[in-house]
């Protein structure tokens, strides 16, 4: 097997991991980085996507045990699902909804192909989530996988900027509005912040990815019949 | 470990077959975990078990999106083809959706 592929993802994503750690800016989001410098290299080296995918495939298989694992936080997360079961119900179901229809329908308005309608919907999801649910509604998991982190950088970096414009002051709706829309990543911004927003945006994000998959492969069966 | 790592693979394992047999449109992965947050609050499967090993994968899966990732160098035309439509919804659709949910959420409270 051909060991360029595994061997090459982690040195870069080293290197990006620990600029990010010295400075920690949204810009140097390690995995955007990682996803660019490695096409750049495989550009330049005349490497196809298959062969480096024959190594790198493995670490890609490890998303599968990973998501079934986001049960461990959302089951220690327990007791604020009791404490905050309105809110946090209807913000995930009412966001995750606003989420999908609003990218679909936007996306239709400026005339986006099918393949970006199926890809675009489910990026407010947690990335290996979405990578999974874009693949069952038969968009481009790759296109998924960029735009979702993308949707998660908007909300690590301006995020908090956009709630407080709009005066979302309560500490519950910041978190699950910021968990809903960007996942992991403004999830992370969140917990700096405030510690109640921070562990409602990790449950609404994680909820949220629980709602797109059981809806979404239907949602996209009844609008693509509009 | 090996048995942290059992229960993930047999919860993960318990999903994909669940999803073949039910012919559910869910990726077996969510089912799995879906499966595993139950048996967890049912008291079948005990947190210590498996909190170590779940927090390893969770902790580390932000390299795991790099490779198909990646793949979107196959897509390349796509992107520039449609760049106003994937931009145009990224960015009005999070704005939408961050203050609608906020304020919905602040509304019902």
């Amino acid at each position: 097997m051909n060991l360029l592929g595994i061997f090459l993802t982690i040195s870069v994503y080293f290197i990006f991991s620990r600029l990010y750690h010295i400075r920690k800016k949204f810009y140097l989001n390690p995995v955007m980085l990682s996803i660019t410098s490695i096409i750049i290299l495989l550009y330049t080296a005349g490497i196809e996507y298959e062969v480096y995918m024959e190594s790198a495939r493995i670490l890609s298989f490890l998303l599968g045990p990973a998501v079934v694992s986001l049960a461990i936080p959302l089951y220690k997360k327990r007791d604020f699902v009791i404490d905050y079961s309105t809110q946090i119900s209807s913000g995930v179901i009412f966001g995750g909804l606003i989420a999908i229809l609003s990218a679909f329908f936007i996306a239709h308005l400026l005339g986006g192909s099918e393949d970006v309608l199926l890809s675009i919907s489910p990026k407010s999801v947690t990335t290996p989530i979405a990578i999974g649910v874009s693949e069952q509604v038969g968009g481009i998991p790759a296109l998924t996988a960029i735009l979702v982190i993308i949707t998660g950088i908007m909300g690590n970096s301006i995020g908090l900027a956009i709630l407080n414009l709009f005066r979302v002051e309560d500490r519950v709706a910041r978190g699950l509005a910021m968990g809903v829309t960007s996942h992991g990543l403004g999830t992370a911004r969140m917990i700096q912040e405030d510690k109640l927003s921070g562990a409602v945006s990790g449950l609404g994000m994680a909820l949220n990815g629980v709602l797109t998959s059981l809806l979404l492969y239907y949602l996209i069966k009844i609008l693509m019949r509009l | 470990m090996y048995k942290g790592l059992a229960i993930i693979f047999g919860f993960y394992f318990l999903g994909e077959v669940s999803m073949e047999l039910s012919n559910l449109p869910i990726p077996g992965n969510v089912l799995g975990m879906i499966l595993l947050v139950l048996a967890l609050g049912g008291g079948m499967i005990d947190l210590k078990d498996v909190e170590r090993e779940a927090e390893f994968f969770v902790d580390n899966m932000s390299i795991m999106f790099i490779p198909p990732g990646v793949g979107i160098m196959l897509y390349f035309g796509l992107l520039i083809d449609e760049i106003l439509p994937i931009i145009g919804a990224l960015v009005l659709s999070f704005i939408i959706t961050i203050v609608f949910t906020g304020k919905i959420v602040e509304v019902l409270r």
